[in-house]
């Protein structure tokens, strides 16, 4: 099984993603905006960062990347695609996804363990989990207000598109506490949280029962070889 | 040699924090007669040689799939300067 991950110039955690498709037992292929070509992968993962600066809107600049047009055509066949934090912004202005983001509401750049409910646990990304578990992930993003018309989100709400959302803390403003959404199909889930940051024991948010020891984001990409497998 | 200026602003009803916290700013200046500010953003897209209307027509295109998001920013104004 294996799962590319696309680096654009200024991703940050293309190779922790990497290693975090590794750890759930995929073998990861780095994959490069300015190629024409997915060499083979079965699944695609757009990582964090800042690409391109940020500059014009997040995101706005890696969506019109070389590589993009495969992801498109790829994500309309019904190939898992996950967009993380920078990753979902591309998603939304590549209109893979729906809605937009724009500045947190406070106007703060954010990082913290947020707690997220999984809304729905029937898509590429998240049928590892329970509908309704709680999880723990890091978060940290400068432009994650996740906002959408209200015709939208109706819509993605009445369609189960909504997959998660913020608990106890909205970090940035999102409408409707929208932390992460998907296509109508389920294949291309993007959120703003990091799963990958949550995969191997150490190296994770801190939990109730020892410092750093979050695994919650480990089931995403568990998640992608299971939906793989069904295929 | 013809500049082509594109206007884009934040849509109406999407928050835009960056023109509040301006405003919060004017009020502690104690310019208080000012009860609003929105921040928008005008590109500059400069050509060799004459303009004409499908270049404005391609530029219009370019604008509403790249320079704005329509979800949440309207294209107000393409104008020409020389």
């Amino acid at each position: 099984m294996k799962i590319g991950v696309i680096t654009f110039p200024g991703s940050l955690d293309d190779r922790d993603a990497q290693r975090a498709i590794r750890l759930a037992g995929a073998e990861p292929v780095a994959l490069w905006h300015g190629d024409h070509d997915l060499h083979g992968v079965d699944a695609i993962v757009l990582p964090g960062g800042f690409s391109y600066g940020d500059y014009l809107r997040a995101g706005a600049i890696a969506s019109h990347a070389p590589i993009m047009a495969e992801v498109i055509d790829a994500a309309n066949a019904g190939m898992p695609v996950l967009g993380i934090c920078n990753g979902f912004q591309m998603l939304a202005e590549a209109r893979l996804l729906p809605g937009a983001h724009t500045r947190n509401a406070h106007q703060q750049f954010i990082r913290r363990d947020q707690k997220l409910t999984v809304e729905n646990a029937d898509t590429a990304w998240t049928n590892e989990y329970a509908t309704g578990a709680e999880i723990i992930i890091p978060l940290k993003n400068a432009d994650g207000r996740y906002v959408a018309d209200d015709e939208t989100i109706k819509r993605i709400e009445g369609n189960g598109q909504v997959v998660f959302r913020y608990v106890d803390v909205n970090p940035n403003g999102s409408m409707n506490d929208i932390a992460g959404v998907s296509n109508e199909r389920g294949n291309v889930v993007g959120l703003m949280p990091h799963p990958e940051h949550a995969t191997e024991p150490g190296f994770g948010p801190d939990m109730t029962d020892a410092m750093r020891s979050g695994t919650d984001g480990l089931a995403f990409f568990t998640s992608a070889i299971s939906a793989l497998a069904r295929i | 040699m013809p500049t082509i200026l594109v206007e884009v602003m934040p849509k109406a009803e999407i928050l835009d924090p960056q023109g509040k916290a301006v405003a919060g700013a004017l009020t502690r200046l104690g310019k208080e007669r000012y009860t609003g500010v929105r921040i928008g953003k005008r590109f500059e897209l400069t050509v060799d040689g004459p303009v004409d209307d499908a270049m404005l027509a391609e530029v219009r295109e370019i604008a509403e799939d790249m320079l704005a998001n329509t979800v949440i920013e309207d294209v107000v104004s393409i104008t020409v300067t020389e």
